[in-house]
Order: C-alpha cells, then structure tokens, then sequence
C-alpha cells in the first residue's frame, strides 16, 4: 500500500512539472494563474498521500492552507484585471 | 483488505483524472478549453484521492478534515473558474 500511496504521489508532481511548462509559456496571463492553480491542487493532493504515508496529523492543516492560498492567489490575480474582479453577470444588463 | 483494494481503485481514477486534466491543460488550444480541463483535475482528481484517503483514516475526525479539504477546494475552484473565465473573456464580448 505505502508503495502505491508513493507512486501516486509521484505521478501527481510530474503532473506539477507539466503545469510549470504551461506557466513559463503563457501565452495569456489566465494561462499562468491557472497552471498556477493545478499546481496548488496537486500540491494540496501530495499532501494527503504523505498524510498517509507517514501518519502526521499536522501534515493535514498544511493541505487546508495550500487550498485556501492557491484561492486567495487567483482572487488577486482577477482583481488585479479590474478592481470590481471583471464584472458580475448578474447585475449586468 | 476491501478497504485497501477499494483505496486502490479509487485513487487509480483520482490519478486517472489528473492526468486527463494536465493532458488537457498542454495540449487544448484556448483559454476556456484549457480552464475546463484545469477544473476536472481540481474537482474529481483531488476528490477520488481524498474519497480513498477517508478510507485509510484513523478516526472520524480525520474524515472530517480529509472532506474539509475537498470542499474547500471545490468551492474556490468553482469560484476560481468562474471569475478567470469572465476575465480573459475577449474585450468586444461585453463584460
């Protein structure tokens, strides 16, 4: 099983590698932001493997906070666009 | 035993959809094709992996917190999608 857990979590950071490629090339601004956002993903998925890899409770709360930064970074990137975050759809005619 | 065996099969479709979505994130050829595939490896990828994981935990609590996680990635990643689709919308499309 602890095998498998490592290769899992193996194969998710050379999805990690794959994601940089995307964000060094573009070519749009989204483009980055969103490889951004799969590498905090696939970062917040390696650290439940190694939750159960090695059994650390702490190990958990530090996935809670890589989901909560990866939002809080593509948050920041549409306000930086336009400060009322592009519009709401909504309220729109 | 079953436990492990259905860990096994559910991480292997977490994986699965992970693939599936960096796949999909190189080789799509704009940006809202690219941030629908982003948004399968968000949602089902980290969502197989951590259903596994619940199977695995020690306790309850650590299921409640393995869910936390999942939740608070679907909501952001749901929101997320939504507000850099309506940002790289092209400017005559009237945002």
């Amino acid at each position: 099983m602890i095998g498998f857990l490592y290769f899992a979590a193996l194969v998710i950071l050379a999805n990690v590698a794959v994601s940089i490629w995307r964000v060094l090339r573009g070519p749009d601004r989204a483009d980055r932001i969103m490889g951004a956002q799969l590498i905090g993903t696939s970062g917040v998925a390696i650290l439940v493997l190694l939750y159960l890899i090695h059994g650390q409770p702490g190990v958990l709360d530090l996935a809670l906070l890589m989901a909560l930064l990866t939002a809080f970074a593509a948050v920041g990137y549409v306000k930086s666009q336009s400060a009322d975050g592009c519009g709401d759809a909504e309220l729109e005619p | 035993m079953i436990a492990d065996g259905l860990t096994f099969g559910l991480m292997s479709a977490g994986l699965f959809f992970f693939v599936a979505g960096t796949t999909g994130f190189i080789r799509f050829t704009d940006v809202h094709s690219r941030l629908h595939a982003l948004t399968k490896a968000d949602n089902l990828g980290l969502g197989f992996i951590v259903l596994g994981a619940c199977l695995q935990a020690e306790d309850g609590w650590t299921v409640v917190k393995l869910l936390l996680v999942w939740l608070l990635t679907l909501a952001a990643a749901a929101t997320v999608a939504q507000l850099i689709a309506r940002s790289a919308l092209p400017p005559e499309a009237g945002r």
